[in-house]
């Protein structure tokens, strides 16, 4: 980066590379050129933060610039510099602590992070300089270093593979610790690089490092003796990555082309912005409330200090006379230092602890969702995965719960229920029950009873034999180890005597997405097996147990812009043909369109079964269609710029004037629990929102599934077909739409009250409102800036107004828009999105909390995800349970400091009017320190992290408790405003209870009196018993531990008061405290007034928990048994295709 | 803090690898998470709840013991006899306590609070001859170091109080005024201590100078006991002691009770003879004698007495405002749950 920079600065301008240039082994590329060896970073991994020499620095500076710190630290310059009546130490010493503990942890950390990287940089490598093997230490590779890699070993830098010891130039890697997807892939060799590496003499010239895992471009020049030299194309298959492991491949060869920091892995280091939970602001919103209150006391003090000396005789009595220096401070300097000193004595009301309490809290409290044994999912054999620990509380506040379909209401888990050739239904016999025990029906069993023609039929099933990327995993003893989301095992493909399968062995195919994988398995079922790629080849065993044999020739990839893929394969007989499966709507457009009527019913009928369709569609090409296809391939994938775009041009020119054979219906079946997870967040107040990319009409029913959308759900429809419905203008269209459903679901309806159950709810219309991606983007993007925003206004209201919106047909971008937009509407609300896939880190990253789903589309949603669950079903005791009591726990944390140290640095606001302004603290410096830090610190911790005012299973049983904390309820100004109304209360009845116990000071019946130490001390035993026990008051669910801190804090209070008091320190330069607490102790009067003034403080505590009477546990419980008796609906769930039908029948009457 | 991360560890927290945080401890072990109590947020656990059925008892209890509490309190305070200054004694056959009181002195004030040595009056010799600080502006005198240092001991309260009865024959009889037993016993035999015992006093203090406003040095204070002389004199220690509110009362004398019949300040005239030595104009303050006899629970004040019979009140009130709510509450309850 910062080579980068100072190139650009110091006029290397023709080096304003956008490319690099690599020598293979570092031999000059071509003879004749002098060589320069370009420079590039070495091969050290540095993910860790500091050094042993720059770590105080670095790390107290960044320490620093934290506001809060940076306040304390502050406060403990101005003791140090004024003089203050609290010496130094009081807050230096918890700054001290708080700065040492997260200096210690931070170090730690990034120990730790230099073990990783040392591990990593000192890792033996071998690498081939001028023809022999050397051994080296990973981090001393060069940019263009031959490098040896042996099968299991991980790739020490990014590499171009140049020679593989398998014989068809492969090799696989799986990028497990990249990406999490741990299926293998195939990379390949650079054609045509010389066996004998020792004489290859080329150059590389490939695009700059970026941090796209799937991208790269380069070129190769091979230069032989004197000859042209050859040029090569590379992309991501011959690129492989540091980090990715080398698997079924002896070993390869490769030539480092990235190292160090900038391979891709660590390009992709960096961290994610930071999201801040809402918790938070509203901290910071009270902390500038408590500094307001701290500087107008300060002010107050300061004020009226001067006032009262400017009697005669106060200011400096005979006995208490100034020193020199005093006499001589300018007096508006002396007013100054008299603020800060107040500022000094009042800055406990800001606590330092609060910070590195909720921060433990945090971190600790996250603990509880790893252990969870709920979140374990034995399939995976994994539970959840917190990746930010900030958000916990977060998860207790979701209002807009932004979902994808597939894979995440879905299971992702691909099963061929039909197909259909040339119009004619295939399907196989209902034999749902027995899990393989599907068969081939030789008559189809649509009701015509008809079969189209064998050669059609073949011709589709070969199609889908050969148009895919899927692998044959080779040794079948592993795959039945290796217990891996993408393998799908078919072992018994004997079921039926009637399947001609040859061989009984057990084969299981590896593909990047399911449904391939369910496809070729749907062929394989009516008899036509792929054998898998063989040198380019691809093999498939066909009805009649003869192997033919295709060259693969070209494969068209899959791109979720053209939503479809093609092979071009050379067949025996030397027919060209071209296969391409893809979307209904990518497909139909690139078809003859008399063949298209009779499947598009079919599609239309699986889709809104809620199957996920796919078109076939071939085309034989003629020897110069091929030639010119191929030519343009080639060419394309030479560029080293725009290569993508070239790519799909020439796709979409090759993939036309295609015949359409047949479709495909591939079922995806529903996550476990996805209706009731749906439902409990619906009860919950939660609006959910499915954004997914597929078609309408499968989404559609997947919601009817997923009872978002009922059976009395009008649903408001805003696609690409309703706009055309009118045969109007679209925009016209759209305008009158949105004004019309605006009108009946927001301004119609009756306004919501909160709390409102769904039950009574569902007495008024439910809404659903479905629109698709073209549509959207005519809605965010409206040709005039002032109907843009009018029209965004408008979906948003309708949006909110309705149970449940689907959104179709999206782009990944749209969907992070979606949650934008929601996100920074009116109330800004809080949004979480949950997602399994690549398309869906976008909103993932968007949303407030974001939820990756260990699903089957890799690693990349869990990635980038603050919180990963395996299954969907996970959500609803994440949010309604462990979300729930977060926020509860956090809250009453938050408000809980506020309103102690409120009520701890008021009796000694009120002291200063008693001894004349002058600064002098009521409580000893001791217990100044450790008020925060030891007396009354641990309780509320294991509170915030123990604390389960309703238990789980009510919370998990009754969504509608939810709605009780949301929108922030218990940090909203009203709740603070009581708390504090509560510290100030406890505040004044502490001091001045004890100002008339010393109306008279003789409270010992010896007759000797007290001084201010004892009123000091008297003051904060009552404090610290107070407020110890308001927190006992408040816990409704007292575990050991409970009891075991709130009694330990308040036996180790007396402990150290009397420890502290027992000794003379001759460190103290006053013994205040000496004997004072014992002495207190042996007064009678003390004692009751300390019994008298707790019990008073909590009096109307216990006056409001009795009134607010249905607040406990039990009554809760009570309430749950009776509803659970009364009509208790737990509808597990049911067969779910039936009932998807039932409501998707319904529904497409309804619209 | 040690305690609930103690309790982690025990509850099985066993995966030995170091863990960045959260994320990676999961991550490193990807088995199923232990089903600990502790882990599953399932430690048997007491949940209380406060209902108007359970306080109930508990406002009568607590209303049955503050109100006998604060009218034993009331009556013991309207039982101490308390005379300012123009005083008539007693009858009473214990102790009387001798308070001299001030008003409107800033003990209190923070400068004042600061203004000693403690090491200095712990009888440590460096700090003898060199004392702290914060004893400016009364640190050192003519280039000697003051012994006692600071605003505090310069500032003793310097007036003698004598007390006298006038018997029927009209002869004055010196009242016994005792001088021990004033201060806390830990500040007289720990925390004040003479430099280098209480023997030789002179010598120990030579090198030093006597407070600015003091007429005698700190070891002439009770010549006559050695024991109540310097810096363990009792009405130095009791003023060290510095008072809580700017109106304070400090312990001066005992008279001691004569025998069980007789009563310690039988009834007469009394004359009290003060040599006005310290100055309250200047401060608008202003001087009291007290004489109080001293119960159980102290001295005169009537505050705790009243609190514990009004917070005793309340409580009982509000029982039985609850007892009624209570028993209506539950009435409807009841009616509302038979037709169920």
């Amino acid at each position: 980066m910062l080579r980068r920079r100072l190139n650009r600065l110091f006029g290397g301008d023709e080096r304003r590379v956008e490319s690099r240039t690599i020598n293979v082994g570092h031999r000059s590329g071509s003879p004749n050129e002098a060589i320069i060896p370009p420079k590039f970073c070495d091969n050290r991994i540095v993910s860790s933060k500091y050094t042993v020499w720059n770590f105080l620095p670095k790390n107290l500076f960044e320490q620093f610039r934290r506001i809060a710190n940076f306040y304390f630290l502050i406060i403990f310059l101005v003791q140090v510099i004024v003089d203050t009546p609290t010496s130094p130490v009081t807050s230096g010493l918890p700054l001290f602590f708080v700065i040492t503990v997260t200096a210690i942890k931070q170090g730690y950390e990034d120990w730790l992070r230099h073990k990783a990287d040392n591990e990593v940089n000192k890792y033996p490598v071998t690498v081939l300089e001028d023809g022999r093997r050397i051994r080296k230490e990973s981090e001393k590779i060069k940019v263009g270093d031959v490098v040896e890699v042996e099968e299991d070993e991980t790739f020490p830098c990014d590499l171009i593979l140049l020679q593989s010891s398998r014989d068809d130039d492969t090799c696989f890697v799986t990028t497990a610790s990249l990406d999490g997807e741990s299926n293998h892939k195939t990379h390949y060799t650079v054609p045509d690089t010389e066996r004998n590496l020792e004489s290859l003499n080329a150059t590389i010239e490939c695009e700059e490092p970026q941090p796209d895992l799937y991208k790269f471009v380069g070129r190769m020049h091979i230069y032989t003796n004197n000859q042209e030299p050859a040029v090569r194309s590379l992309g991501p298959e011959n690129l492989l990555l540091k980090g990715a492991t080398l698997k079924n491949t002896q070993k390869i060869y490769g030539v480092a082309v990235y190292s160090g920091m900038e391979t891709k892995m660590a390009l992709n280091y960096q961290g994610k912005s930071q999201k801040r939970s809402a918790v938070e602001k509203s901290i910071n919103a009270f902390l500038l409330v408590y500094l307001c209150i701290l500087v107008s006391k300060a002010l107050v003090c300061t004020t009226l200090k001067y006032v009262w000396q400017s009697k005669p005789g106060q200011d400096e009595p005979w006995y208490n006379e100034k020193t020199q220096k005093e006499k001589d401070t300018n007096l508006y300097l002396k007013m100054f230092t008299d603020f800060l000193s107040f500022m000094v004595l009042f800055n406990f009301i800001i606590p330092v602890s609060m910070y590195v309490t909720v921060e433990m809290q945090k971190f600790l409290g996250s603990f509880f969702i790893t252990w969870d044994k709920d979140f374990f999912d034995p399939e995976i054999k994994e539970g959840a995965l917190v990746n930010t620990s900030d958000l916990n509380e977060e998860l207790g506040q979701v209002e807009y719960v932004f979902t994808d379909k597939t894979g995440t209401l879905t299971q992702n888990n691909m099963e061929f229920i039909e197909c259909c050739i040339d119009g004619f239904q295939y399907k196989y016999q209902d034999a749902r029950s027995e899990l393989d025990g599907f068969c081939v029906t030789d008559g189809p069993v649509n009701k015509l009873q008809q079969k189209a023609g064998r050669e059609r039929e073949e011709l589709f099933l070969r199609a889908l034999c050969l148009c895919h990327t899927v692998q044959v995993k080779e040794s079948p003893e592993q795959a039945q180890d290796q217990v891996d989301g993408l393998t799908d095992q078919v072992d018994d493909l004997e079921v039926d005597g009637e399947v001609p399968y040859p061989s009984q062995e057990q084969r299981s195919f590896i593909a990047s997405s399911p449904d391939e994988v369910a496809l070729v398995k749907g062929a394989m079922r009516y008899g036509f097996t792929f054998l898998g790629l063989e040198s380019k080849s691809m093999k498939i065993l066909n009805r009649n147990n003869g192997v033919e044999m295709y060259e693969l020739l070209h494969v068209l990839n899959f791109d979720p812009v053209r939503r479809r893929m093609s092979v071009i394969v050379r067949s025996k007989s030397g027919d060209t043909l071209l296969f391409c499966k893809g979307a209904d709507s990518s497909i139909f457009p690139r078809v003859r369109q008399e063949e298209v009527e009779r499947i598009r019913m079919h599609v239309e009928r699986n889709a809104t079964e809620g199957y996920r369709t796919l078109c076939v569609a071939y085309k034989c090409l003629s020897a110069e269609e091929y030639a010119q296809a191929d030519e343009g391939l080639r060419e394309a994938r030479l560029a080293l710029q725009n290569r993508e775009e070239k790519l799909m041009a020439v796709y979409n020119q090759v993939e036309t004037g295609m015949s359409l054979i047949g479709a495909t219906a591939v079922e995806d079946r529903l996550q476990e629990e996805a209706a009731e997870t749906m439902e409990a967040l619906q009860g919950a107040g939660m609006k959910v929102w499915v954004l997914t990319g597929d078609k309408m009409e499968t989404a559609k029913s997947t919601c009817y599934a997923c009872r978002l959308f009922q059976r009395n759900t009008e649903l408001l429809e805003l696609t690409v077909r309703t706009l055309e419905d009118g045969g109007r203008r679209r925009e016209e269209r759209l305008h009158d739409l949105l004004n019309e459903y605006h009108k009946k679901a927001v301004q119609d309806a009756p306004p919501a009250k909160a709390g409102v159950t769904r039950s009574w709810s569902s007495a008024n219309q439910d809404y659903g409102f479905i629109i698709d991606g073209a549509t959207l983007s005519m809605v965010l993007n409206s040709s005039s800036e002032s109907n843009s925003s009018r029209y965004k206004n408008l979906f948003l209201q309708i949006c909110q107004n309705c149970t449940a919106v689907l959104c179709c047909r999206m782009a990944p971008l749209q969907k992070a828009q979606i949650v934008k937009m929601v996100k920074n509407s009116k109330g800004s609300p809080i949004t979480l999105s949950i997602g399994d896939g690549a398309n869906d880190v976008s909103m993932i990253l968007e949303a407030h909390v974001g939820i990756g789903i260990k699903g089957k589309e890799g690693r990349q949603a869990v990635r980038n995800s603050d919180y990963a669950i395996p299954k969907l079903k996970h959500l609803k005791k994440l949010l309604l349970a462990h979300g729930h009591l977060y926020y509860v726990r956090i809250a009453h944390l938050v408000q809980y400091f506020f309103y102690k140290n409120l009520c701890f640095i008021l009796p000694q606001f009120l002291y200063q009017f008693f001894c004349g302004y002058s600064q002098q603290p009521l409580y000893d410096a001791a217990y100044l320190t450790m008020y925060n830090i030891c007396f009354t610190s641990m309780p509320i911790l294991a509170y915030s992290l123990l604390e389960q005012h309703i238990c789980i299973e009510v919370l998990l049983d009754n969504a509608t408790l939810y709605r009780e904390i949301a929108k922030n309820a218990t940090l909203r100004w009203r709740p603070f405003l009581y708390w504090t109304l509560l510290g100030v209360f406890h505040g004044l009845l502490f001091f001045f209870g004890v100002r008339y116990l010393f109306s008279n000071p003789a409270l010992q019946d010896n007759g000797q009196v007290f001084g201010n130490w004892s009123y000091g001390t008297i003051v904060f035993t009552v404090l610290v018993f107070t407020v110890t026990l308001k927190l006992a008051l408040d816990t409704r669910h007292w575990t050991w531990i409970n009891h075991f801190v709130i009694w330990g804090s308040l036996a180790f209070y007396v402990f150290f008061s009397f420890f502290w008091g027992g000794i003379i320190w001759p460190f103290l330069s006053q013994q205040r405290l000496y004997f004072v607490f014992a002495n207190m102790l042996s007064s009678v009067s003390a004692w009751l007034v300390i019994i008298l003034l707790i019990l008073l403080s909590l009096l109307p505590e216990i006056l409001l928990v009795v009134f607010r009477k249905p607040r406990g546990p039990n009554a809760r419980q009570k309430e749950l048994v009776q509803s659970s008796v009364g009509g208790h609906q737990s509808p597990r769930s049911s067969a779910r295709p039936l009932l998807m039908r039932t409501f998707s029948d319904e529904s497409n009457t309804v619209i | 803090m040690a305690s609930s991360y103690n309790a982690k560890e025990e509850d099985g927290h066993h995966s030995g690898a170091p863990a960045h945080g959260g994320a990676a401890a999961a991550a490193a072990k990807s088995k199923k998470p232990d089903n600990t109590a502790f882990k599953q947020q399932r430690l048997p656990a007491w949940q209380p709840i406060l209902t108007a059925g359970t306080v109930l008892p508990a406002f009568f209890v607590i209303g049955l013991i503050f109100i006998p509490i604060g009218i034993g309190l009331f009556v013991t305070s309207n039982n101490i006899r308390e005379f300012e200054v123009t005083a008539t004694p007693t009858r009473d056959t214990s102790n009387v306590f001798m308070y001299y009181g001030l008003s409107n002195f800033y003990q209190n004030h923070r400068r004042y609070v600061k203004s000693r040595d403690d090491s200095q009056l712990y009888g440590d010799r460096s700090a003898l001859t060199n004392p702290s600080k914060e004893c400016e502006p009364y640190r050192m005198s003519d280039g000697q170091a003051i012994a006692p240092c600071g605003a505090i001991a310069n500032s003793l309260f310097n007036d003698t109080l004598e007390l006298y009865h006038i018997d029927s024959n009209g002869t004055r009889n010196t009242i016994p005024l005792v001088k021990k037993g004033i201060a806390w016993w830990t500040d007289k035999h720990v925390k004040f201590r003479n430099p280098g015992g209480n023997n030789n006093l002179t010598a120990a203090f030579r090198g030093t100078s006597k407070p600015v406003n003091w007429r005698k040095p700190v070891y002439d204070l009770d010549p006559s006991d050695p024991d109540n002389n310097g810096f363990i004199n009792e009405d130095f220690i009791v003023w060290m002691r510095t008072a809580a509110l700017p109106t304070f009362r400090k312990l001066y004398r005992i008279i001691q009770k004569k025998a069980v019949t007789t009563p310690t300040l039988p009834s007469g005239r009394y004359v009290l003879n003060i040599s006005y030595n310290y100055p309250v104009l200047s401060f608008d303050g202003r001087k009291r004698m007290i004489l109080s006899t001293i119960s159980w629970m102290g001295g005169k004040n009537p505050f705790l007495g009243i609190a514990y019979i009004t917070v005793g009140s309340i409580c009982f009130f509000l029982g039985v405002v609850l007892l009624i709510i209570h028993h209506k509450y539950d009435t409807r309850n009841n009616s509302a749950d038979i037709p169920n």
